[in-house]
């Protein structure tokens, strides 16, 4: 409990560094944000947009630790301001309905490739040098030195356009309502399919090689000798006595991969236009958009901070040393 | 690249603590480097390197003039003119290659360099000193490896003028983190042998022996953690770039992707546009993790290949 407690304290530190990083970046940063759009879309700006940038770098005659205070009142209390590009309306409103479908096609991504790649380096660490053991790494390695976003283009270059089996972009086809029927969510599917490959594709190699190395070193244990001189199954020494321990660093990886996947997610969003928090990120930067910014950069943490902190209680429940020290 | 020799300052580390392990106990490691040049994986990776590097360096002669200058019909397929085609303004794709592996070699290798110095200096300071500067420092690292780096990356690079410079900078900021812990974790191992503990006791200053007794023992893992960041400066800077958050006057490898999708290269059926840029990308970064793979086997023998290895029906 008290290493919960502690975890918890520590995830609760972390979103108030980053809460504090983005009150403090427009305030001091060199170029002043405010002029920025003031020069991009003056003649199209609102009294009241102007009025709200005012408040929201700092503009008003206040000393900045009051700002501060207000400003993560307004946090906790779910107030980020208002959307520049999308007035008027609430930040929160933009993410919430984004939100969703980065989870899905991280979350997907993520689970795909935790699940084959794991299993992957289980069968290569068990057969050293054996087919998958020589032939997977070195492919996998190579597959995943490519940049998220550029397997993103190719996919979509050659299964989008050049073969026309996926469509390219978007989550759902043009005109359909989000519902729970049968042709919404195929169309949801395929067009999950080719942004989530990309995702599996470039991050299963890791899985595959830490997995094989500590599953490894896990096999040289003398518990390992012991449950071979007890004549058990193959496959159960292998599954519930060795892959079992080695999976802990693998949880502890899991945590800390979502907040790369959500960067991945990123960049391959952006190239299939995926209604996601990665796509509409970027077009709040082209658009100047300040508050949708700082918002979305401040929900994706969160997001990671929530999903390590239940990684971590899953690591309790895993590992019983964990408890004791 | 000078990696000090690990098994000469085993030797002296030795030779500093009369209690440290009798020799016998340990088989004497061959050359660092040695290890690694005699390494095929590491061969490869370095010749690939060695290419690319010269190709930097050569872009000049082989590719004379402003890459950027429209020098051509738009969007022709490869041809013995163009041996990569040209873009959608006409420019030469293969001097855009060539050109942009200066700027994104260049940063990848500062970046590289720099965030590992700082994890260096954060890890070895952590794992040294202990106690509440242990804490503390493992606090802020541990901080920094949660929150998320490309979000990041995307708001420091809006907040910050577009520029090389700019990437450089915000790619250190988010980069350090990993490398600390890996190097605070190892620095730990070495900070509580007995040669470190004499020295502490013969009252050198901390600073000389963070420098002079643990530095040097751990050089492969300072080596295998620049060659990670020098991945991560390469690849990170080309998704700024391809995000537009670089500075799209600049020939890279990240910005010729940038002007690839922004001129609808993957619509129109121009690959050649993409293609080459991307493939560089992954073609260095996987023979860096070559060469980081060879040092993990020459310090780590256990992770070696054997083709006797396990055997079971």
């Amino acid at each position: 409990m008290r290493f919960i407690v502690r975890r918890l304290a520590f995830y609760l530190l972390a979103f108030w560094v980053s809460i504090t990083l983005n009150f403090l970046l427009p305030r001091f940063m060199p170029g002043d944000p405010v002029t920025r759009m003031f020069a991009q879309a003056s003649n199209k700006m609102q009294p009241e947009q102007i009025e709200q940038l005012r408040q929201l770098f700092g503009l008003d005659e206040r000393p900045i630790w009051q700002q501060y205070l207000t400003y993560v009142q307004n946090i906790f209390t779910g107030q980020m301001g208002v959307s520049i590009s999308r007035f008027p309306t609430p930040v929160s409103e933009v993410i919430g309905s984004q939100i969703g479908w980065t989870l899905l096609l991280g979350g997907t991504a993520l689970v795909i490739a935790v699940v084959i790649g794991n299993l992957l380096g289980i069968l290569a660490a068990w057969r050293r040098g054996g087919v998958l053991d020589s032939v997977f790494p070195p492919i996998l390695v190579f597959v995943g030195s490519f940049p998220y976003f550029w397997l993103a283009m190719a996919a979509l270059y050659l299964f989008g356009v050049v073969l026309g089996w996926f469509p390219i972009r978007h989550a759902f086809d043009a005109g359909m309502m989000p519902e729970l029927s049968w042709t919404f969510v195929s169309s949801v599917a395929t067009h999950l399919f080719l942004p989530a490959l990309t995702i599996v594709l470039v991050s299963i190699g890791g899985w595959m090689l830490g997995m094989r190395n500590t599953m490894i070193a896990t096999t040289a244990e003398d518990y390992i000798l012991m449950a071979e001189a007890k004549g058990l199954t193959n496959n159960r020494i292998m599954f519930r006595y060795a892959a079992r321990n080695a999976m802990l660093p693998s949880v502890t990886a899991f945590g800390m991969s979502f907040g790369f996947i959500v960067g991945g997610a990123l960049l391959t969003e952006v190239v299939f236009a995926y209604p996601g928090v990665g796509y509409q990120l970027l077009a709040a930067v082209q658009g100047l958009d300040y508050p949708l910014m700082q918002g979305i950069f401040l929900t994706i943490t969160a997001a990671v901070l929530v999903a390590n902190f239940l990684v971590d209680i899953v690591y309790v429940r895993l590992d019983p040393r964990v408890r004791v020290s | 690249m000078s990696v000090t020799n690990p098994s000469e300052t085993v030797a002296l580390a030795t030779a500093d603590a009369p209690s440290a392990a009798p020799a016998s106990s340990r088989r004497p490691r061959r050359g660092l480097l040695r290890g690694i040049l005699g390494n095929r994986k590491a061969a490869f990776g370095a010749a690939v390197l060695l290419l690319f590097g010269v190709v930097a360096l050569a872009a000049p002669l082989l590719a004379p003039g402003n890459p950027s200058l429209i020098t051509a019909i738009a969007s022709q397929p490869p041809s013995l003119e163009h041996l990569f085609g040209t873009t959608a303004k006409g420019q030469d794709v293969l001097a855009l290659t060539m050109h942009g592996a200066r700027t994104s070699l260049l940063v990848g290798f500062v970046v590289g360099a720099a965030a590992t110095l700082v994890g260096l200096l954060v890890g070895v300071a952590s794992a040294y000193f202990g106690r509440v500067i242990d804490d503390l420092l493992s606090l802020v690292t541990n901080v920094f490896l949660l929150i998320p780096g490309l979000p990041l990356l995307v708001i420091l690079a809006a907040f910050l003028p577009p520029g090389i410079g700019t990437v450089v900078v915000v790619l250190i900021i988010t980069g350090w983190a990993g490398s600390a812990r890996v190097l605070r974790s190892q620095a730990l191992s070495i900070r509580s042998k007995d040669f470190v503990a004499a020295a502490v006791v013969t009252g050198e200053h901390p600073l000389r022996i963070m420098f002079r007794e643990i530095l040097p023992n751990m050089a492969s893992i300072v080596m295998s953690t620049f060659l990670a960041c020098v991945i991560f400066g390469i690849g990170a800077q080309a998704g700024l770039e391809f995000l537009g958050l670089g500075d799209a006057s600049v020939v890279s490898w990240g910005t010729n992707l940038y002007w690839a999708s922004n001129d609808g290269a993957l619509f129109t059926g121009a690959w050649w546009a993409f293609v080459p840029s991307g493939l560089c990308i992954a073609l260095v970064a996987f023979a860096l993790a070559m060469v980081n793979y060879a040092v993990d086997e020459v310090t780590n023998p256990r992770l070696r290949t054997t083709k006797k290895g396990r055997t079971r029906a």
